[in-house]
């Protein structure tokens, strides 16, 4: 088991032809992931990476029976990329891009919502599940398969706690990486519960960082809902105020939104907290009492 | 990015967003020959900055003759600037707007910004004008109305309605706040804003509203769909090397400790600086090289750490995805050639062909190169190197 995605998800990926898309669509076939075909606006008909190209989502779809779109169009087309998968029927999403604005994003949003579709991003690594599928730009290896769920905003991190988590002789059931911009697809608080629910993962890591609320919402969340083990870390401690860490939404502005009050509230929520980003493995281990 | 209070006047002005009348001056003479073009006989001389509270700073005075036009545009016109928003070292003035002068009655705030929480743009209109807003909220948020606006059916009476009779307003002076509020949601949403804020937005005798300040912030993803107000950026408002680190495809961001970092991946980045606090020491840096890290951006990361002197040691901490990290061993190497890299230099490289990098770095024998087998080990040694 897993949450999203598994060895049979069928995939399509928008922006299909491009250098991004090419790589790294070949990338996750390799991995396993059933790239099923792809769309690129006018070179419909055409074969690429052994698989069929398509004008439309909607045509891909109902040739494919595609359920996820990996987009990799270029920024200013990221709305409506999200858009047109959301009106195909695609339940979810996964969109690479960085650099969408975030009023684009507001609007694809709030249409996909509507229309019942998932979307994860943008500017993230993607979602994979271990040794099954990959919707992302990941180095695939480092993710061996075990019992713990990830969910991350930073992409480095979340090889970097991967990784720590293997190296305990534990592994991963699926990562999401969700991105650092102000407007985001699935969040800790919808992707806790599929965690929750999923009977392969007995414990949870998510990290966050300084900007927003989305961890304290986590945190509130967790007290009343999760009943798995959480670790976290929240990148930032040492970020100065006003100042934008890389991330579009790693701001801390007016006071709110740093790593301390998010930090507190976890711990206040049960959530076992790291200070140091060397310690996630380990602290894993040990609320698993393994 | 952020622009300047006379040029987010200038946009105000085509929404139809009422300002007082005003003009630019980069010298004294320019000063005096704004001042007289305006007529009346008071002026306002305000220091163009980025930053607020540019009045307790001594930047924004009453000017009662040209004469006095004159002397404050003198003070103001090179002078360095500290506010609450500046930072100690504050800014040079380089630039100061001349205004008629208002008959003010009552000052209000009046600010737009994105709501993350709610995912769409939130409204906010306060009685405490020309307060801090941060302050305000912390204090008496009770004082503070807000009101989101769906983009999908955009501004409608009812958001206008709400902002003015929760801000107390007569109802014959609610019309007219609406028509303002309504445009400063098209500033807003036609030019992807992130931040608006009229601070105060002033009630004159008359019974106009105006905005007497205003502070603009973009999202910097859409600039490329409005190159009229990505002219208006003000490089001189911004941190010299962090301008240079971005040219460079780098996010750079200067921190008052002695370890550099550099790191790939926003967040990691963070997670480094905060591993060198753990482990006692204190950053110099933020520095993500970004996906692409290769010999040139190593290179010029090294040489953007270095031009601060307090910087006593340098920690590379790669974790290689799609980056392979040979390539970024091999980008090390090419950097110590083209910069002279004079501090000890932790190098910790973990993911895609970390032992091969291992192996080049060793056998190339640099001196000043300590390796690192993980992300604490790389932090102690390179708080060690810095003491």
């Amino acid at each position: 088991m897993s949450i999203l995605v598994n060895k049979d998800t069928k995939v399509i990926v928008q922006g299909f032809t491009g250098k991004e898309g090419t790589f790294h669509a070949s990338q996750c076939m390799d991995y396993g992931t059933k790239i099923v075909g792809g769309v690129t606006p006018g070179k419909g008909g055409q074969e690429h990476l052994g698989q069929p190209v398509f004008n439309t989502v909607d045509e891909a779809v109902k040739a494919t029976g595609a359920t996820v779109s990996m987009i990799f169009v270029p920024p200013a087309f990221v709305a409506d990329a999200v858009m047109e998968a959301a009106d195909a029927g695609i339940e979810l999403a996964v969109i690479i891009t960085e650099g969408a604005p975030v009023k684009d994003m507001m609007y694809a949003k709030a249409y996909a919502t509507k229309k019942g579709m998932n979307t994860i991003g943008p500017n993230c690594p993607g979602i994979i599940t271990a040794e099954e599928c990959k919707i992302g730009i990941m180095p695939g290896f480092i993710f061996k398969k075990g019992p713990v769920g990830l969910i991350s905003k930073s992409g480095t991190l979340t090889y970097e706690a991967s990784n720590q988590v293997v190296k305990e002789g534990l592994g991963i059931t699926t990562a999401v990486g969700i991105g650092g911009d102000p407007i985001i697809g699935l969040s800790y608080k919808q992707l806790l519960p599929m965690f929750e629910a999923d009977p392969e993962t007995e414990a949870i890591v998510m990290i966050g960082e300084i900007g927003g609320d989305l961890e304290i919402q986590a945190a509130k969340f967790i007290k009343e809902n999760i009943t798995k083990p959480v670790v976290a870390f929240i990148a930032g401690q040492t970020a100065p105020k006003g100042k934008r860490m890389g991330h579009a939404g790693a701001i801390i502005s007016g006071g709110s939104g740093t790593a301390a009050e998010k930090m507190a509230a976890l711990e206040a929520a049960g959530v076992k907290v790291v200070v140091s980003p060397a310690d996630i493995g380990k602290a894993v281990k040990e609320v698993m009492g393994r | 990015m952020n622009i300047h209070e006379y040029q987010a006047k200038e946009i105000f002005r085509k929404y139809g967003v009422p300002v007082p009348r005003g003009q630019v001056a980069f010298t004294v003479d320019e000063a005096v020959e704004a001042a007289k073009n305006l007529g009346g006989n008071l002026w306002v001389v305000k220091a163009q900055i980025h930053a607020g509270g540019r009045g307790l700073g001594g930047g924004v005075k009453l000017a009662k003759s040209l004469d006095e036009v004159r002397d404050w545009a003198d003070k103001i016109l090179g002078m360095t600037l500290v506010t609450h928003q500046t930072g100690p070292e504050g800014k040079l003035v380089q630039k100061v707007y001349i205004e008629e002068g208002a008959d003010i009655k009552a000052e209000f705030y009046l600010g737009m910004l994105l709501d993350r929480a709610a995912e769409m743009p939130v409204m906010m209109a306060s009685t405490e004008g020309g307060m801090e807003i941060e302050k305000v909220a912390e204090e008496s948020p009770e004082k503070i109305v807000k009101v989101h606006i769906d983009p999908a059916i955009g501004f409608q009476g009812f958001h206008g309605r709400q902002l003015a009779f929760g801000l107390g307003l007569p109802k014959e002076e609610v019309g007219t706040f609406i028509k303002f509020a309504k445009a400063l949601y098209d500033v807003y949403m036609d030019n992807d804003a992130e931040m608006i804020e009229i601070n105060p937005l002033i009630k004159t005798g008359d019974g106009k509203f105006l905005a007497l300040d205003a502070k603009m912030g973009f999202d910097d993803n859409a600039l490329g769909r409005h190159p009229d107000i990505a002219e208006m950026r003000d490089l001189s408002e911004e941190e010299p090397t962090e301008v240079e680190a971005k040219q460079h495809g780098l996010s750079y961001i200067k921190l008052d400790g002695n370890v550099g970092c550099m790191v790939n991946g926003a967040g990691l980045a963070m997670a480094t600086m905060d591993i060198i606090k753990h482990e006692g020491g204190e950053p110099a840096n933020f520095l993500d090289v970004g996906g692409g890290a290769n010999p040139e951006t190593v290179a010029k990361g090294f040489e953007i750490i270095l031009k601060d002197p307090n910087v006593k040691a340098i920690f590379v901490n790669i974790f290689g995805g799609i980056v392979r990290c040979d390539r970024v061993a091999n980008g090390i190497l090419e950097a110590t050639k083209l910069t002279d890299v004079n501090v000890p230099v932790v190098v910790r490289l973990d993911g895609t062909n970390a032992e091969e990098a291992a192996e080049i770095l060793k056998n190339a024998g640099i001196k000043n190169i300590i390796s690192a087998t993980d992300l604490a080990d790389g932090a102690k040694k390179a708080v060690e190197a810095a003491k």
